[in-house]
């Protein structure tokens, strides 16, 4: 795609370059459409589908009224005059047809109001037993979920990355520590604000196991764009396990190189800002790291979780997000590697 | 509509024998593909410290940016700049240079080739 952009800056001719680039942008826009990642249109749970059969229901009831006028403007404008149109009869007729369009506009009106209260009502409230909670703290700019457990010792938290047991209804209970956030997942709900001082409601549920990507949707600052997250809908055993697994403080370093990096981690600036449960380190300004090379992406979804994006993020965050709360560190070679080895042992 | 039919027909023709001149002498140089090695440059996080023309991620300044590189004569200052030097490098950069900051990313040997490929597009 980004090969025939470029084609079109070739094109010396602006017109066609620019019939060129309108080409290429539809084409772009088709092929996304299709694909189901993060889109209304390709809905995994019962809030998503209700959204969604409530879309194409306007859409395509709209159409139809929409094909009905333009048909009968056509036919208005075709149509030749006659010598009995000032007749009273075809008076009367005309009269009949606006009373019962009209009519017939208000009851359509009224029919998508209901359609429409009736398929918000089915998003507020989970349907099904056995519901979980998840509290969901919107930061600038990522994403912190807690599942709150009556020992408190036993909470979890999982920055940017939620995980749900298939089938079971997942009630988010939101809050935001900062600015206006949104919590949106088009494949499994509709969007529900985080607002400061506020704790707002919403649930979702994941039919099939699977990889959802969110995203904050309302604009929060420099980076809103890069506040992402991702839902990991699993079969309850894995979510348990999952659960189990998380709940455990960090392993002790099993090598010499991890030693050192512990060692760094705890000398270094990163000890100010973030917890690694079975160290000292348990400050709760940015994300929890106890578990943080068990995750899919670093920096909200910004990064893949590899060696090479951690170094670079470590040293400059700034580059990759600009604006975000983390700083620049300035670490020695061998400490920044001995760094790398220990953060890519907390599974 | 002709300069359309005329674009569409380059570009089946780019895409089938490479988009240059550079491309096919990096293709020769290392036995890699630039435009899988462009891909790469992101999966392996190499964007996230280098700034590297032709990727748009890439404008980090923690290491060196890599533009011309094709033309330096050093590698990491340690190395002459040949393709089997680079993709060493690419490779395993503490083995190079215990001292470098660089870490060993888990390159596989053809994912080295293909980013020193494109890396080697860059003149």
């Amino acid at each position: 795609m980004i090969r025939l952009w470029c084609i079109s800056c070739t094109l010396d001719r602006p017109r066609t370059a620019m019939l060129f680039r309108l080409l290429v942008l539809i084409l772009a826009t088709s092929t996304t459409a299709c694909s189901g990642d993060q889109s209304v249109l390709n809905p995994q749970g019962p809030a998503a589908r209700s959204l969604f059969n409530l879309i194409w229901f306007f859409i395509g009831l709209c159409g139809v009224v929409y094909l009905l006028v333009i048909a009968a403007m056509c036919w208005a404008i075709m149509r030749r005059r006659h010598e009995t149109d000032d007749h009273p009869r075809t008076e009367r007729r005309l009269k009949f047809a606006v009373v019962s369009a009209t009519a017939l506009t208000a009851m359509i009106l009224v029919g998508l109001t209901m359609a429409s209260v009736i398929a918000g009502r089915g998003l507020i409230s989970p349907t099904g037993p056995g519901a979980i909670t998840v509290d969901v703290i919107g930061h600038q700019w990522w994403w912190e979920f807690q599942y709150r457990d009556v020992t408190p010792s036993d909470w979890v938290t999982s920055p940017n990355e939620l995980h749900i047991p298939v089938g079971v209804p997942v009630v988010i209970v939101a809050q935001s520590r900062d600015v206006i956030h949104s919590f949106w997942v088009p494949n499994l709900q509709g969007k529900r604000d985080l607002i400061p001082g506020q704790i707002t409601r919403t649930w979702i549920q994941a039919d099939e196991p699977g990889v959802y990507r969110g995203q904050c949707a309302e604009f929060c600052g420099y980076q809103h764009a890069h506040m992402a997250f991702v839902v990991v809908a699993e079969p309850m055993s894995q979510f348990l396990r999952w659960i189990q697994r998380q709940r455990l403080p960090s392993t002790d370093p099993a090598t010499e190189e991890e030693r050192r990096g512990r060692d760094v981690f705890l000398a270094s600036s990163c000890i100010l800002c973030h917890t690694i449960r079975g160290t000292p380190a348990g400050s709760h300004v940015g994300p929890e790291l106890t578990h943080v090379a068990s995750r899919m992406n670093i920096a909200a979804g910004t990064l893949p979780n590899t060696r090479g994006h951690l170094a670079g993020w470590v040293v400059n965050a700034q580059s990759m997000k600009p604006g975000t709360r983390m700083p620049p560190s300035t670490l020695r070679p061998d400490d920044l590697q001995d760094l790398l080895v220990y953060v890519r042992s907390l599974r | 509509m002709t300069r359309i039919t005329a674009a569409l027909i380059a570009f089946a023709f780019v895409s089938a024998c490479g988009p240059g001149r550079y491309a096919r002498e990096a293709r020769a140089m290392t036995g890699g593909d630039p435009v899988r090695g462009r891909t790469a440059v992101s999966t392996y996080g190499c964007d996230t410290c280098h700034t590297i023309p032709g990727i748009a991620t890439a404008n980090a300044t923690v290491g060196p940016p890599l533009m011309q590189i094709a033309r330096r004569t050093y590698l990491a200052g340690r190395l002459v700049n040949t393709p089997q030097n680079m993709t060493r490098w690419i490779r395993t950069p503490r083995e190079v240079d215990p001292q470098t900051a660089m870490p060993d990313t888990g390159v596989s040997v053809n994912d080295a080739r293909d980013i020193a490929a494109y890396l080697y597009t860059l003149r």
